[in-house]
């Protein structure tokens, strides 16, 4: 390990602060370009050196952490700044690295209103540093730090940027993730304290955990699991995702769905089961139950929508219901198919918010009954939105797929010690949910896409995809073409280390 | 190329994203690369095909000449396999690659000849058509999802498969978007058939944990062996027909079949013949141990022969074709016909007709696509674009006589008619049916036969003979217009609406006439008459697979269910062709048979049941009260949350914290200022009394010090 | 010989002084009460330091008082002084210009 593997993972995790603290104090507000630019290259360059640790990453071992950086950082509460990736954390990383970048050029015309496009980007590149930084984390003070930086910018995204009811959302975002947050570095002190632990360190806090009593343990695990479940989110604690999703700006959007989900989901896998994988098991089937009847519960919220963008939403809860489902197996196929259902769902549904984004932008409305032969007003945009529909209904051959049917197929026999019959219900219903995501997402389609063209419309002349929502949307769909014909890219990355990780943690 | 079939279903995969990516830059749009593709696929698919028979026979001739020891030569004649890692996970691989039987090249040679004729038909047929170029790609892709089913080393390549082609019979559809019905028509078809996938997905994950395993040899192999506990495979078995109930259009779920005409026609004649909906029946033929051994297939005859596959396929024998006979639109005849067919097909496997079963798979597709491509040329040619047999049709034998003659060669062989094709799949159905003990329906399967024949002959008379009765109708019928619209603003720049019928181009006859040609020699294959049981020898799995006995052929039998099929159109003919005034109108004057007629030109109410109480029930009051119970109670909760923390906040704001603690605030102000009034009065400015009160002061803090500390 | 002659003997000097510097009207004794308050403590201060340090520091501080009072003594006569000159009365109660 070279000197410069010691500091890569810190660069990337820095470089957006630090390029947003230049934009600060250097670029003046009204200099948009070089604002713009300055935020580009800043983004581009973190993501340069992802693309290094995706390149120098070792992955046969992809269980074993890797660049891993110890050094004192808060002695006094026994915190160190402990960072690494391994194969759980990798495509995460390389998922927020890759989005902000792609949010910036998409923003690089529509900055949306009230403009301020200085502010609007060092957001985004403290939301990056937020983002990166959660994912490499091994240290549970340095987790929940960076967890909550993520908050701010992101409330201020939605709270600034976001449409008419935009203060209640974001204060609801807001509220609501800090209630979880709260709850889960409850936790975070409880394992800490009752563990007579010596450092915040996952991985002895994972040794300390087995000197606290089972009981204790559950209800340490039910804060982590509310702190996460929020985040995720999962019924019944979804009910901030609609609104913040509806009034956050596109790219915020588009964020939000990509990668901020992914906090809890990711908590789960890298605190929640390593840590507690006893308490884990007690809860499997609760966490199982909630994600069944959120991928039911958030198709039907979805059939029952007329604006886009909130249907859109809705379907975010389906979806992580599936990769919550995946995880409750506590299964190495399941968690893979998790991880794969979070890159997939952050890909679709990051693209699925930017065409709505896009849409309104032309339109100026999402509400569907006004939408309408999208196909002959923008026909390439029509497209891909049906593709993109065709992704998240989970078509195979699209990234969707592969998180969606392994989860599916891993509730047929869940990890010893978890009840079959209960998990083979759920397996039924969520295969139900699969028919029920065909349903809302084509109506979608049929609804917007296909048709003729309101009156209200004519006479209007719309463009089509544009030059910088190409370069923008590339990634997006070169990944779920990609990861939907050869998932093996995606299950090489995580495999070794979550069979690794669940070895340790259920000792199979 | 036995090792390499798996190029076959990627060379119209490429093609499809080639024709995306540059169709629109090549001269024909294109076409060109559909076209390419498929022969290259159908020439691959035929060298296939004829190394598969060199391999069977060599592999007979080479046992006999052997050992002459039956077991010898069955070890041999293995399905060829090549398998890539595909992707792993969690110690389980997943591969791609090629599972090559007789089976698996029978259904590549069907697929690639009818799709072959679907693209040179289409050439014509579509010409300038405004989605030209998509209408193509998605052919490809159509019969890549098909051809890639067909392949399938293991159930999730052929789960793949499966679902790209629900994507392109939703795209091909759905063609003719800007048309509402369409696109509705396209929802439900894709709804319908993903509702059965619930089926899919669960019974392969049933089948992989009873038989660790995905790929099809070992699923067979192991489930022959018995090492599965029977509960087990029969919920996967379950599981699995319900899906194939959903794609193959079976009774209850086979209303999206006739809707999907709403496509164009040469889509019709793909989705009906040779991909989609064969689909299903070719997985149940696929996995058949799995389905043999979790129904009992065989083995439960005595307790009266019931077994879900052979009831469900029954019923659509019967029901479809009852439809069939009230339908106007030509082509929703054929797509009840097809319906029935499919019901022969899935009884057939459901009383161990394995190898009739898909022999009639192999003659169907034929005539079937033969009889979707005329009804084509029809439109195309001879009624102005409308598919209404009643008004815009009659006579047309005279203008085209091509179209009608082939047309005849396929509603003869769909009949089950001596020398035709579907004679002798059909007939071995049915005499397997009463050897292996299912008398009931094998009856069944002959009262469909009568059916079959007479409402084709309904079809034929009211199509070609008569007066011909187009060129005005098409304008007073709004139902016609709204169901031909989009076929007619298709060709409306060069064809007059007013035109005489005249016989299509060769584009259009030539695959007619090939299909026709076909539909008349494929049944000589397996001519159970005539000894002939070639397609037995090369299709019929020999390892991996239950032990069926065959029938003997019986010449009464085969006359017994050919005279019922002459009976039917004898009957029918009889019935259209003379005016009998006392059967004509019978359904306007008879209560009873008017209500049947109204019951039947209804669906029976099964689209009623479905989009009427299940699809509104759900989109409407069930996700609007989901959404109810989210804005309401969940979220209400939040928000009530919320609005009690605000309120209590504002009760705290205006009791607790205006009256008490501001009130202490203030009032420590007021006490302030009103000690201070007070206390003013002791400010004299007199030294001797601040010395006073300094002393008293001190004097009082030195006694409670005194009394505090001690 | 006990301390507690002293300490009454000085506590009856200090509240002579205390009441003719609370109660008298004339600057003049009450700059006397202010010397017997001095001396009250000077008595104090002797007693405790012979008593309990056991050395001169008592009466060192004692001789220090002493001083100072003089010099107090002297400033409070001046003062004393202007106050008649300028208001012609030496009365404590005329003298309230101190109220704010």
């Amino acid at each position: 390990m070279n000197s410069f593997d010691q500091w890569a993972l810190s660069l990337a995790v820095f470089i957006p602060v630090v390029g947003a603290l230049v934009m600060m104090f250097a670029i003046p507000k009204e200099d948009e370009k070089s604002v713009k630019i300055a935020a580009l290259v800043t983004s581009l360059a973190a993501l340069a050196v992802g693309i290094y640790v995706m390149v120098k990453f070792n992955y046969d071992k992809s269980g074993t952490m890797q660049f891993a950086v110890d050094k004192p950082w808060i002695n006094i509460i026994h915190s160190r700044f402990n960072i690494g990736i391994d194969g759980i954390s990798l495509p995460m990383f390389m998922l927020s690295l890759v989005v902000v970048p792609l949010c910036i050029i998409y923003s690089w015309n529509h900055i949306p209103s009230p403009g301020n496009a200085k502010a609007f980007f060092i957001l985004m590149l403290l939301l990056e540093t937020g983002m990166a930084g959660t994912f490499v984390a091994r240290d549970l003070i340095l987790f929940f730090v960076f967890f909550e930086v993520v908050l701010l910018p992101m409330y201020f995204m939605i709270g600034v940027w976001g449409c008419y009811t935009r203060q209640y959302a974001s204060t609801k975002f807001f509220l609501y993730t800090l209630f979880g947050s709260a709850l889960m570095l409850l936790s975070f002190l409880a394992l800490f304290f009752k563990g007579n632990a010596t450092s915040f360190a996952m991985s002895d806090l994972a040794v300390a955990a087995h000197n606290i009593p089972h009981g204790t343990q559950l209800l340490i695990f039910g804060g982590l699991f509310i702190g996460f479940a929020v985040k995720v989110p999962m019924f019944p604690f979804h009910t901030w995702l609609p609104d913040a999703h509806t009034q956050a700006p596109t790219v915020g959007s588009v964020i939000l769905a990509a990668v901020l989900l992914k906090l809890g989901t990711y908590g789960f896998i890298r605190i929640g089961i390593p840590i507690l994988p006893e308490a884990a098991k007690s809860w499997a089937w609760f966490i199982g139950l909630l994600a069944v009847i959120g991928i039911i519960y958030g198709a039907l919220g979805c059939l029952a929508q007329t604006d886009m963008k909130r249907l859109i939403a809705f379907s975010s809860v389906a979806h992580m219901g599936f990769v919550m489902l995946g995880i409750s197996t506590l299964t190495p196929f399941g968690i893979n198919a998790a991880i794969f259902g979070m890159v997939a769902h952050g890909l679709i549904t990051g693209m699925l918010f930017f065409l709505a984004g896009s849409i309104k932008e032309r339109f100026h409305t999402l509400e569907i009954k006004r939408l309408g032969g999208l196909l002959l007003q923008a026909p390439r945009m029509g497209w891909l939105l049906g593709l993109s529909a065709m992704a998240s209904l989970g078509l195979p051959g699209l990234a969707g797929f592969w998180g969606e049917f392994p989860a599916i197929l891993s509730a047929y026999s869940p990890a010893k010690g978890l009840t079959e019959s209960t998990f083979r219900t759920f397996m039924v219903i969520a295969a139900v949910g699969t028919v029920l995501a065909a349903g809302y997402l084509l109506w979608l389609v049929q609804r917007v896409a296909f048709g003729q063209p309101k009156a209200e419309w004519e006479g209007h002349h719309f463009d089509d995809v544009l030059p910088t929502e190409w370069l923008a949307w590339a990634p997006f769909l070169i990944g779920i073409l990609v990861l939907g014909v050869y998932p093996q890219f995606l299950f090489h990355i995580t495999d070794g280390a979550v069979t690794d990780m669940l070895h340790t943690a259920l000792g199979r | 190329m036995l090792n390499h079939a798996w190029i076959i279903p990627l060379i119209p995969a490429v093609s499809f994203f080639l024709i995306i990516g540059l169709g629109k830059k090549m001269p024909m749009k294109g076409s060109e690369i559909g076209l390419v593709s498929i022969f290259t696929s159908l020439v691959l698919a035929l060298i296939t095909a004829v190394q598969w028979i060199n391999h069977t026979n060599a592999a007979v001739t080479g046992g006999e000449a052997g050992a002459s020891d039956g077991a010898a030569h069955e070890a041999i004649v293995k399905p060829v396999i090549k398998v890539f890692t595909w992707w792993q996970s969690g110690g389980v691989k997943f591969g791609w690659g090629s599972h090559i039987d007789g089976l698996a090249v029978a259904l590549l040679v069907v697929v690639t000849i009818i799709s072959s004729c679907v693209h040179v038909f289409s050439l014509e047929y579509l010409r300038g058509d405004r989605r030209y170029t998509h209408y193509f790609a998605a052919l490809s892709l159509f019969t890549a999802g098909m051809l890639n089913l067909v392949v399938a080393e293991n159930t999730i390549q052929l789960l793949l498969g499966w679902e790209i082609m629900g994507l392109c019979s939703f795209m091909l559809i759905g063609h003719w978007w800007e048309e509402e019905a369409n696109s509705r028509a396209a929802l439900k078809a894709f709804f319908t058939t993903r509702t059965g996938d619930i089926g899919l997905l669960v019974g392969i994950s049933i089948v992989y944990f009873a038989t660790k395993s995905f790929s099809i040899e070992t699923i067979n192999q192991t489930v022959t062996d018995g090492k599965v506990s029977h509960l087990v495979i029969l919920m996967g078995a379950i599981a699995l027909f319900i899906a194939v109930i959903g794609k193959s259009g079976q009774f209850p779920l086979h209303t999206w079949l006739p809707d999907a005409m709403a496509g164009p026609t040469p889509v019709s004649a793909l989705i009906h013949a040779a991909t989609m909906v064969v689909a299903g029946v070719y997985l149940v033929a696929r996995l058949y141990p799995v389905f043999v051994s979790g129904f009992s297939i065989g083995t439960n005859v005595t307790i009266g022969g019931l077994n879900p596959m052979a009831l469900i396929g029954g019923i659509t024998i019967v029901i479809a074709a009852g439809l069939a006979f009230v339908q106007n639109d030509i082509k929703k005849v054929l797509a009840y016909s097809t319906v029935s067919q499919l019901g022969y097909m899935i009884m057939g496997l459901g009383v161990g007709a394995w190898t009739p079963a898909v022999f009639h798979i192999f003659t169907h597709a034929f005539f079937k696509a033969l009889l979707f491509l005329g009804a084509g040329s029809i439109a195309h040619s001879g009624s102005h674009h409308s598919f209404d047999m009643k008004e815009s049709m009659g006579g047309l034998r005279k203008y085209m006589p091509i179209t009608f003659w082939t047309f005849i060669v396929g509603t003869l062989a769909l009949s089950g008619i001596f020398p035709f094709a579907g004679f002798f799949s059909k007939d071995e159905i049915l005499a397997f049916a009463g050897h292996h003990g299912y008398h009931s329906f094998m009856y069944i399967g002959l009262v469909g036969a009568f059916m079959t024949a007479a409402y084709m002959t309904r079809c034929v008379w009211l199509t070609f003979f008569g007066e011909y009765r187009g060129g005005h109708a098409a304008h007073d019928d709004h139902h016609t217009v709204a169901l031909v619209a989009h076929d007619a603003d298709v060709h409306a720049d060069h064809h007059d609406a007013h035109a005489e019928p005249h016989e299509s181009p060769w584009l259009i006859t030539g695959p007619l006439i090939l299909l026709a040609v076909l539909a008349t020699v494929v049944g000589f294959l397996n001519a159970a008459p005539f000894k002939i049981e070639k397609f037995t020898e090369w299709v019929q799995p020999r390892i991996a697979f239950p032990e069926i006995s065959v029938p003997d052929f019986s010449w009464l039998e085969a006359g017994e269910s050919l005279a019922i099929a002459m009976a039917g159109i004898l009957i029918a003919a009889a019935l259209w062709s003379k005016d009998l005034g006392r059967l004509r109108g019978l359904t306007k004057r008879n209560k009873l048979a008017h209500a049947g007629y109204t019951f039947l030109w209804n669906k029976y109410y099964l689209d009623h049941l479905y989009e009427g109480i299940i699809v509104a029930g759900i989109t409407g009051p069930i996700a609007r009260g989901a959404y109810w119970i989210n804005q309401k109670l969940i979220d209400g909760t939040v928000n009530g949350v919320g609005i009690g923390a605000r309120e209590a906040g504002k009760w705290v704001y205006k009791n607790i914290d205006q009256k008490i603690v501001d009130g202490a605030v203030n009032g420590a102000g007021m006490a302030a200022s009103e000690t201070g009034g007070l206390l003013r009065g002791l400010q004299t400015g007199k030294v001797q009394q601040y010395g006073a009160l300094l002393f008293g002061s001190s004097a009082i803090i030195g006694l409670i010090f005194v009394i505090v500390i001690k | 010989m006990p301390i507690n002659a002293f300490l009454l003997l000085a506590a009856f000097l200090f509240c002579t002084g205390l009441y003719g510097v609370l109660a008298r009207r004339n600057a003049v004794l009450v700059l006397m009460s202010v010397e017997l308050i001095l001396n009250a403590v000077n008595i104090n201060l002797v007693a405790f330091g012979t008593r309990f340090q056991g050395d001169v520091t008592g009466q060192v501080f004692a001789l220090f008082v002493i001083a100072i009072a003089a010099a107090e003594v002297g400033v409070g006569l001046a003062i004393v002084l202007l106050i008649h000159r300028n208001k012609s009365s030496i009365n404590v109660d005329e003298l309230d210009s101190m109220k704010g």
